[in-house]
């Protein structure tokens, strides 16, 4: 029951505010993100206790052996407590804009939390694929009414982009699905499983390639990053958020979730090619996020950057990858929409991103400067912060796995420091420029969204075994089946 | 069964009411007469007989097309507020008239077990439709499509009826239960070869009525020329009814032979994917884009009935269900839409029409966003259920191929539909608040809302077949 409030609550609050359109809808929305957090921390307390998965089952179309199924272990718990946990600061960080009581727009947020907490919690296949894809129209709106310069051919490219993907997802499951037992066959990702790890290895090829595509073009894996960069800098900032923080974990989530357990002689073939195509989006990102002058843009990179590591660390199929990369989605969650906010505040205040334009910004609001290093640390994976577990477990996963592409992927500690110090240096310090110098300092509602992602930076850095802890149980099931 | 006699007489009925009686009370009693039809029809559940010299079957999956057919053309008739204005050139009591007898035409196409009925069933249809198309008198493309329809819709029937002889020679028999008898005993190499050309033939003539390509040029044109209401309900009713006849005829008799025509139709049904979407992509008029997807839908449901899978009833009838409310929705907002801008626009049919229109109609811009997304096959609506039984019961068969040509030619789908979706969501335009009239209203969210609850919940309908 607890799976459904958490599944369906923010659908209801949503689609309340779509229709009736009440006046207060920041107040409502931050309300309800925060009930929806607090409910999704006992689901999370409960699984901590017992170390047991929470499922919920029922029957939706029992013809065809489709199941309503709902399933909360150690690797959704992480992800939709990162949903749950981070839903509250984007809506905090709409606070005092027009965007506040704008009943459409946090509507559209909270049907965005459900579908993606759905395809978190989904323990059928198809309904895995049905938030999955049905997370897309919420943020297709939210970016395409309210973004920026060129929104609408921009948005387009990207919903175009990510069906696309996603239809080959589709044919490979409705692929396995046939090929499970029983007259009316069953959806059951745990069925899934058994029958696709006993196809031949050819179609695990095949089927590796159709999950990994929509998967790919999801997180983006190079060279399908092509719709992000402009959708990251064109959406509004929170929309940015969401993509960034919580929608690209969808694609991870799928390739833990799905492919890893599933297609084992699949990965045997095309692992090694995902494996360098990911560091390959590594190093590319990172060296051009070096030269954006845009600081929207800069960070649209360094998220590429970094979930290529991500993807990189758990194809290894290692335990510390995954574990490492279901630690990177949450901090880097945390860390990146943060920085997102931060960009925004500046922007809101100074009307530009140009890094050229700006600079000496701690002369006015130390606050924003103390946070903001805060999380650039994070993201640059400084030791102390969450940024560096992640990252480190992830390397040592790909260093395991190979040599050389750890040695290379390594330079992302480096290349991920100069970018964001120069963020950092060109925003922050230096001399005031012309349009910095009536920057006001924080208000206190952009504070309380800044200082407590810092502190969870700090958090997760120093207290990681908590977390670790969580998902160990899980991810060593996933694990055991490829013995 | 009853229905169709009924049907019938409330056809010749409204003919005479329509002396006394305005449009809006014709209407009403049409509407009463499609419901009684709708009733009779169910009745027969469950009751597997034959009637009219065994000629006629009603069986539960032909009961279940028939309950399609006319709650598509109570739609449509629910969705037509006069044909033009209320001026001596309208004949509202003709016009019901020749519903009613097109949906029993149709209902015919649905159940008949003997070729003749196939035959009479699909030219009452016809006849009636040539007469609808052209309905709008002083309209030249309306003219123009008539003929066009009339000229190739003959030809087509006439290839029809060549086929049916040539099967009547090599068989002897025009039963249906007789000739799946013959054609499922006797070796193949025994049976004359003109069998195989005959079977061939009668599928041309039955996919051009579903205008599937090569047999599709005349459904651009004459969707475009005939008035609104009537491209709705050809692209419901007779398609619906084509499709039920096609698969009837494939699975009940010709299945013994299925090796011989089913490249045919794969062949058919790729190209008819292709040339639907790529075609539907380069339309400015949405009038035009939703005939081309009309065309593109006929392949989809090709794929199925060339897997032939014993699921493959329940999924044409499923796709069949969704396709029409979708598409009975979308041409009821064209329908709004263009009145509103004829006038105003150059072209009120153009995407360029709808720009604009969710700020100040916000409930017909949802409506028309959910029948887009639905036929778009997007999740949370009933056309993504439809897609997914389709490529399920191809995959049954091994088919890879086209579902992969399929699924790509649907990432082209979304292109176009959503070129609706942004036209009213995203581009500025300023349309006032459109009147929509109560029948129109109840209409549209009966289509909206079935959409979406068998989107959520697809075994409402799909447990019934």
């Amino acid at each position: 029951m607890n799976l459904l409030f958490i599944l369906f609550f923010p659908l209801l609050i949503g689609a309340y505010l779509l229709i009736a359109k009440p006046k207060h809808a920041f107040i409502i929305s931050l309300s309800a993100s925060i009930l929806e957090a607090i409910a999704t921390g006992f689901v999370l307390y409960n699984i901590n206790e017992t170390l047991l998965p929470i499922t919920f089952i029922q029957d939706w179309i029992p013809e065809v052996g489709i199941q309503f199924s709902l399933k909360a272990d150690g690797i959704s718990g992480i992800l939709i407590g990162l949903c749950a946990l981070l839903l509250p600061f984007i809506i905090g960080s709409t606070s005092n804009t027009e965007k506040a009581n704008h009943a459409q727009y946090q509507g559209l947020m909270l049907l965005m939390q459900s579908a993606m907490m759905g395809a978190f919690l989904a323990k059928d296949a198809f309904l895995f694929y049905f938030f999955f894809e049905a997370s897309l129209l919420p943020i297709y709106f939210l970016a395409s009414q309210f973004g920026g310069e060129n929104k609408s051919a921009i948005t387009f490219k990207f919903l175009i982009y990510t069906i696309f993907g996603s239809l080959f997802l589709f044919i490979g499951l409705i692929f396995v699905y046939l090929r499970t037992p029983g007259a009316t066959h069953s959806a059951d990702i745990e069925t899934f499983y058994l029958t696709a790890r006993n196809l031949s290895a050819e179609s695990q090829g095949y089927l590796f390639l159709a999950f990994f595509i929509a998967f790919a073009i999801k997180m983006p894996i190079f060279p399908f990053h092509t719709w992000q960069p402009d959708t990251y800098t064109t959406s509004p900032s929170q929309g940015t958020m969401l993509l960034s923080g919580i929608m690209l974990k969808m694609g991870t989530y799928g390739v833990i979730r799905l492919i890893i357990p599933m297609f084992p002689l699949g990965i045997g073939i095309w692992g090694n090619t995902a494996i360098v195509l990911s560091i390959i989006g590594v190093i590319y990102g990172s060296i051009i996020a070096i030269q954006q002058k845009d600081a929207k843009r800069l960070l649209a990179y360094s998220s590429f950057a970094h979930v290529g590591l991500i993807s990189a660390g758990m194809l290894t199929q290692s335990f510390d990858g995954i574990q490492g990369a279901l630690y990177q989605m949450l901090s880097h969650g945390i860390n990146v929409i943060g920085l997102f906010f931060v960009i925004e505040i500046i922007e809101r205040r100074t009307k530009s991103r140009d890094l050229a334009q700006l600079g000496g910004i701690t002369q006015s609001s130390y606050a924003l400067t103390v946070c903001f290093i805060f999380l650039s640390l994070g993201s640059v994976a400084l030791p102390l912060t969450n940024g560096f577990i992640g990252e480190f477990i992830l390397l040592k996963s790909i260093f395991d796995y190979s040599l050389i592409l750890g040695v290379v992927a390594g330079i992302t500690i480096i290349l991920g420091a100069v970018y964001t110090l120069r963020l950092i240096q060109k925003s922050m310090f230096g001399n005031v420029s012309r349009i910095t110098t009536e920057f006001s300092t924080l208000t206190l509602e952009e504070k309380m969204v800044l200082i407590p992602l810092s502190i969870f930076v700090l958090l997760g850095g120093v207290f990681p075994n908590a977390i670790l802890h969580f998902s160990e149980e899980s991810v060593m099931q996933i694990t055991q089946l490829l013995k | 069964m009853t229905a169709i006699i009924a049907l019938s007489l409330f056809g010749i009925s409204n003919l005479f009411w329509g002396f006394w009686f305005p449009r809006k009370i014709l209407q009403i009693l049409t509407l009463l007469f499609l419901a009684i039809g709708i009733g009779l029809t169910a009745m027969d559940w469950n009751h597997e007989l034959l009637w009219f010299g065994n000629m006629f079957r009603t069986t539960n999956t032909s009961i279940n097309f028939s309950l399609i057919i006319q709650l598509a053309a109570f739609l449509v008739v629910a969705l037509s507020r006069g044909f033009g204005a209320d001026d001596e050139h309208t004949h509202p009591a003709e016009y019901y008239a020749i519903l009613l007898f097109s949906v029993v035409g149709a209902i015919l196409m649905v159940s008949f077990d003997h070729m003749i009925m196939l035959f009479v069933g699909l030219e009452i249809l016809s006849v009636a439709m040539y007469v609808l198309t052209g309905s709008d008198k002083r309209n030249l493309k309306s003219n123009e499509a008539a003929l066009k329809y009339f000229l190739m819709g003959a030809f087509a029937t006439g290839i029809l009826l060549f086929g049916i002889t040539l099967v009547y020679g090599a068989t002897r028999s025009f039963y249906l239960s007789n000739l799946a008898n013959i054609i499922a005993t006797t070796a193949p190499e025994s049976m004359p070869s003109f069998l195989y050309i005959g079977v061939i033939l009668m599928l041309i003539g039955l996919l051009f009525k579903v205008s599937a390509a090569p047999f599709h040029f005349w459904t651009p044109d004459v969707y475009d020329g005939a008035p609104t209401i009537f491209t709705m309900f050809m692209s419901t009713v007779v398609k619906t009814a084509g499709f039920a006849a096609l698969y009837h005829i494939l699975s009940g008799v010709f299945g013994g032979i299925y090796s011989t025509w089913v490249l045919t139709i794969y062949f058919i049904s790729m190209l008819t994917l292709i040339i639907g979407n790529v075609t539907a992509a380069y339309q400015q008029s949405v009038k035009r884009m939703l005939a081309y997807s009309s065309i593109s839908h006929a392949g989809y449901m090709l794929m199925t009935v060339s897997a032939m899978q014993s699921s493959s009833t329940s999924t044409v009838l499923y796709y069949s269900l969704s396709y029409t409310l979708a598409t009975v929705a979308a041409f009821a907002v064209l329908i709004l839409v263009s009145e509103y801008q004829t006038g105003r626009k150059e072209k009120p049919e153009d995407y360029s029409s709808f720009e604009g229109l969710a700020k100040n109609n916000p409930g017909l811009a949802f409506c028309f966003t959910i029948s887009l997304l639905s036929l778009a096959g997007i999740p949370l609506t009933a056309g993504f259920w439809g897609k997914f039984f389709i490529f399920s019961d191809s995959f049954n068969r091994n088919i890879i191929y086209p579902v992969i040509l399929a699924i790509l030619m649907s990432a082209v789908g979304i292109y176009y539909y959503f070129k609706g979706i942004i036209a009213m969501y995203f581009k500025n335009g300023d349309i006032e608040k459109i009147e929509v009239p109560m029948l129109f209203k109840i209409a549209l969210w009966f289509c909206t809302i079935a959409t979406l609850v068998l989107g959520v919940y697809p075994n409402i309908v799909k447990s019934l077949f």
